[in-house]
């Protein structure tokens, strides 16, 4: 099927009365996907706090705006491309496309106003790499991981992981018009984060992704498999979060909290890679799930803290390691 | 006498008339929100992009 006969199947397959479909203020913020936006904003905050030259409060708040709204119309763009398989599983069946309350082409337009506003104005307000920058993510999560890998291949949420982890780079971006190495190791640490916190969850949900069509790994490879990626996912990345130390923009309190909650996220990978059976095993996932999204959150707030307040140890572990 | 009535039927279109009224309400209201926020947002932008002297200029 083309690309343009399947945009056309499906907004035709959503409408069924006209009239019917009256999306409230809500349902349009709904779209897009608010919970993924606080996210974007904490990261790429982090990563325009980086930058060794400030950037205007003013522009600096602009900017993150900008890139908070480009995230969310990539969301919203997700969900019109993705309202055939939303329908079909129990996590996505109320959003407001297969929810009737939002049309696709609604959906489509609200999308691709905001993603263009979102780019132009960042251009404007910050740079042109950073508006490009941005422009590209939207581009790979809606057409890369979306359109492409999602529906494809297992690896989808591997590779469409760069997607969610590019903002600390567009916020440094934005405040110095370059990329840095800091920056990124930020967006390492996010890719790193992505699988095994996203193959948790379908662990548990793979019935799901199964009904859909989706072939996420556990359903593909089967959970075995998907224990162990886990697993090596997760060994590979506790280590990498520590990076920042040795990078100098991290300070003690960052090597203190990286290595004690990286040491929780193996213990939780190593206990669903062990638990196989029975309720036990989904409350491991899920368990992993949950903290990973602690995780994350910590290692982000630590390093704006630390950039923010004036705590001592900041390049403290660099220096001694002679870095 | 029994005086209990039955529900009116006719109730339905009226709820779904208000329900759509409620919605159309809601998204006019963010709409223009969201309209004069953005007046804000680039009246401010344009103020720390050019600078505070530009309000400074003879007249």
């Amino acid at each position: 099927m083309s690309l343009v006969s399947d945009i056309q199947h499906r907004d035709a397959g959503f409408v069924s009365s006209p009239g019917a479909m009256m999306g409230d203020a809500h349902d349009f913020w709904t779209l897009l996907k608010p919970r993924v936006m606080s996210l974007v904003i904490f990261t790429a905050l982090v990563g325009m706090l980086l930058a060794p030259e400030g950037m205007n409060p003013v522009l600096g708040f602009a900017s993150l705006l900008a890139i908070a709204v480009g995230a969310g119309a990539s969301g919203a763009l997700n969900m019109w491309w993705d309202a055939d398989i939303d329908a079909l599983m129990s996590r996505t069946a109320k959003r407001p496309i297969p929810g009737g309350r939002v049309a696709p082409g609604e959906a489509l337009a609200f999308g691709i106003v905001l993603s263009v506003g979102s780019v132009l104005f960042l251009g404007i307000v910050a740079n042109w790499v950073a508006a490009g920058l941005l422009a590209f993510t939207i581009f790979f999560y809606v057409v890369v991981y979306s359109m492409w890998l999602k529906r494809w291949t297992a690896q989808n949420i591997v590779i469409g992981g760069a997607a969610g982890a590019f903002p600390p780079m567009v916020g440094y971006a934005a405040a110095t018009g370059s990329f840095s190495i800091e920056s990124i190791v930020l967006f390492g640490i996010i890719f790193l984060w992505t699988p095994p916190h996203f193959w948790a969850l379908a662990l548990v949900k793979s019935e799901d992704y199964a009904r859909a069509g989706v072939p996420m790994l556990p359903v593909v490879a089967g959970p075995s498999a998907t224990r162990l990626q886990i697993l090596l996912y997760t060994l590979v990345l506790a280590p990498f979060a520590v990076l920042p130390c040795f990078m100098g923009f991290g300070g003690l309190l960052y090597a203190a909290v990286s290595v004690v909650t990286g040491s929780m996220m193996i213990r939780d990978a190593i206990r669903v890679y062990r638990i196989r059976e029975g309720a036990e095993a989904n409350k491991a996932a899920m368990r992993l799930f949950g903290f990973s999204i602690l995780y994350l959150f910590l290692l982000f707030a630590v390093l704006l803290a630390e950039l923010v307040l004036p705590l001592p140890g900041l390049g403290a572990i660099s220096s001694m390691v002679g870095i | 006498m029994n005086t209990k009535q039955t529900p009116v039927p006719e109730e339905r279109p009226v709820d779904a008339a208000e329900d759509m009224r409620r919605r159309v309400r809601s998204r006019s209201t963010a709409l223009g929100l969201v309209l004069a926020g953005l007046v804000l947002l680039f009246y401010i932008v344009t103020l720390a992009k050019l600078g505070t002297s530009v309000l400074i200029r003879p007249l």
